[in-house]
């Protein structure tokens, strides 16, 4: 029996899903005004074939990528020196899980304007301190940078995560591994990453959804630029539904997106499936 | 090979001592059980001798060697942990093979020692198995399996049996103890089990309080016990202590009797009782009985098939040969 939570759901999602299927199939632009006709894979067609889309595919995957790497390397790390008992540890636990309770907008401005500002950041003024030329952050490095934000914002979380399984570790397990003659790193290798794989699955399949949505971050430092060196799938759906006014257009941006994050989905599932179980 | 000595070792956490400095000396071979009510300090006592722990004074000798700053892995010895701590994402065969590999032994000869050990074990079948898909039993002899194929100077055992049924417990208790006659290394053995204790060892330590009541042979420590607490320890069912009169009429502040130094009679015993409940086991017969004048019932042993009821009135005689005596402190009086 299908219960009514269970359809309110589906309508929730449904709704919204077949508006957006049946605006991409329309020719719809608020400024062109017309009956809308129905025009098929059009849409589809210009959206694709647009040298921008290649661009944004790209800079999706080295958004998502390094933001990925960062943060699970940074996260296996602080994990295994919050672990260690220190003075202060609750207090020094809050103060690095805080950056994931900063909303993305206010993050990516702080780190604009205070940190990546070659004239009043900090980094810019280590920089001249130093006597070096400060690093232009958004047109130099504009992706590297936009990826740094994420990372900052996302370390957290994945620190959490895989604190939470390193302290779940028999300790008899790692001096099982001591008496067996096992040194710190080999007890790292053979030991905790094992422990540790599977939260890293879950870390990974989690921030892929979300990190395939980025937008705040590039809409308040770049704005998707210079050129399109910063412009991933999302903030190209925005251009065009939002800044060319093309609704046909941004859905149909907007259905790849879907069918994108799904494939990304169902791979990470399958992937992670046998771990799970496990 | 397998000697250890502990001079004057001891252990504080923070400002409380768990171990006051104590000496103990393990010979080559020998199979020696730390025995004590549980909170007394034997796994910290074994964890110092393994290294797990560093002592706070004295030192740990290994082979008149001193060992007191090496790092568990430098000690040759192996350890067989109570919640067996194997490593659950590794094959049976990984798990036996890992201290193997972490001392570089080449693959072939890792190979042909831990099918040796798995022969041992009866793990063969098993060996590509992860430990989640095994039996307690079968768990508990993989961990003994990655002990065994160091072949380490001593081992050391925490309590290896307290997670099994007790039928498994009997069991795995002789294949431990015959793992000992066939390898001949020194062993170490925890337990808050008086029974695993008397069965198993060559050599018992009692342990109270982090210190050593009493060291001997299993049959030393039921003939001799040398204070009130081994005396109420070792031994099942527990001593009676009779104190008051009676303790006075043999010079002691307290007297101790085991319930088979005491014989039932027909007539003129020395004590007369009233029989309380009883535990038929078949071979024996345990008797509660209240004896006129004692504080506490005594307990009695008696054959499998005698025929005493509950409220029978009988005469008691303990065997003299056999009464214990004790003074205030509960030391032996001899
Ligand atoms: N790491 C530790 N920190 C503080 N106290 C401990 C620690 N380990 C053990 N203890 C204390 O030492 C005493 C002996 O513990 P333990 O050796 O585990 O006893 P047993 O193995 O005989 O049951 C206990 O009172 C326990 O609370
Ligand atoms: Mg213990």
């Amino acid at each position: 029996m299908i219960s009514p939570s269970v359809l309110l759901l589906l309508g929730w999602m449904l709704v919204p899903l077949c508006m957006t299927l049946y605006f991409s199939t329309l020719r719809y632009n608020l400024i062109v005004p017309s009956d809308n006709p129905f025009v098929g894979w059009e849409n589809y067609y210009w959206f694709v074939t647009d040298p921008s889309f290649k661009a944004a595919m790209f800079n999706t995957l080295l958004l998502v990528g390094g933001v990925l790497c960062i943060t699970v390397v940074g996260g296996i790390l602080f994990a295994l020196l919050l672990d260690q008992p220190m003075w202060g540890q609750g207090l020094i636990r809050i103060m690095v899980i805080s950056p994931f309770f900063v909303m993305p907008t206010v993050s990516g401005l702080v780190w604009k304007n205070m940190f990546m500002n070659p004239v009043n950041g900090i980094f810019g003024h280590v920089a001249q301190a130093l006597n070096l030329a400060p690093v232009e952050f958004f047109s130099q490095i504009p992706l590297l940078s936009i990826i740094l934000i994420v990372s900052w914002q996302w370390l957290p979380f994945a620190t959490l995560i895989l604190l939470t399984a390193l302290q779940s570790l028999d300790r008899d397990q790692l001096e099982a591994a001591e008496m067996d003659g096992a040194k710190s790193l080999s007890r790292f290798i053979y030991i905790m990453i094992p422990h540790l794989a599977r939260a890293i699955t879950v870390v990974i399949l989690i921030q892929t959804i979300f990190l395939l949505s980025i937008f705040a971050e590039i809409l308040v430092t770049t704005n998707g630029g210079p050129g399109v060196a910063t412009t991933n799938l999302t903030y190209l759906i925005y251009v065009s539904s939002l800044l060319q006014f093309d609704v046909g257009m941004g859905s149909a941006g907007g259905v790849i997106a879907i069918i994108l994050a799904n494939i990304v989905a169902i791979f990470l599932m399958r992937l992670i499936g046998k771990n799970l179980d496990a | 090979m397998g000697q250890i000595h502990l001079k004057n070792v001891s252990k504080d956490f923070g400002n409380v001592t768990v171990i006051p400095p104590l000496d103990l000396d393990i010979e080559n071979g020998e199979f020696v059980v730390f025995v004590g009510p549980s909170g007394c300090g034997k796994s910290t006592l074994l964890r110092l001798i393994a290294g797990l722990e560093d002592v706070s004074g004295g030192q740990v000798l290994i082979d008149s060697n001193d060992v007191t700053s090496l790092p568990p892995a430098k000690r040759r010895l192996a350890m067989v942990f109570q919640s067996y701590a194997l490593y659950p994402h590794m094959s049976v065969r990984k798990n036996i093979a890992f201290p193997l590999k972490m001392a570089k032994i080449p693959p072939d000869e890792q190979n042909q020692r831990v099918e040796d050990a798995a022969r041992i074990l009866n793990l063969t079948d098993y060996l590509e198995r992860r430990p989640g898909q095994l039996s307690g039993g079968q768990r508990q002899r993989v961990a003994i399996g990655r002990a065994i194929v160091r072949e380490p100077g001593a081992f050391l055992f925490d309590e290896p049996l307290s997670n099994l049924d007790a039928a498994l417990r009997v069991g795995m208790r002789l294949e431990i103890a015959e793992l000992h006659q066939r390898l001949n290394t020194t062993m170490i053995y925890v337990t808050h089990d008086q029974v695993e204790a008397m069965t198993m060892a060559d050599k018992i330590v009692v342990l109270q309080n982090g210190m050593i009541e009493q060291v001997g042979t299993p049959l030393e420590l039921y003939r001799t016990p040398s204070n009130r607490f081994v005396a109420g320890f070792i031994g099942s069912p527990r001593m009676n202590f009779i104190i008051g009169e009676e303790a006075t009429r043999h010079n002691a502040e307290c007297i101790g009797i085991r319930p088979e130094h005491i014989e039932v009679v027909k007539s003129d015993g020395a004590w007369q009782g009233i029989v309380g409940v009883s535990e038929h086991l078949g071979s024996d017969t345990f008797f509660q009985v209240n004896v006129l004048g004692f504080a506490d019932t005594l307990t009695v042993r008696a054959g499998g098939e005698v025929d005493l009821k509950y409220g029978d009135t009988i005469n008691l005689t303990p065997n003299l040969n056999n009464l214990h005596r004790f003074d205030r402190q509960g030391q032996r009086i001899s």
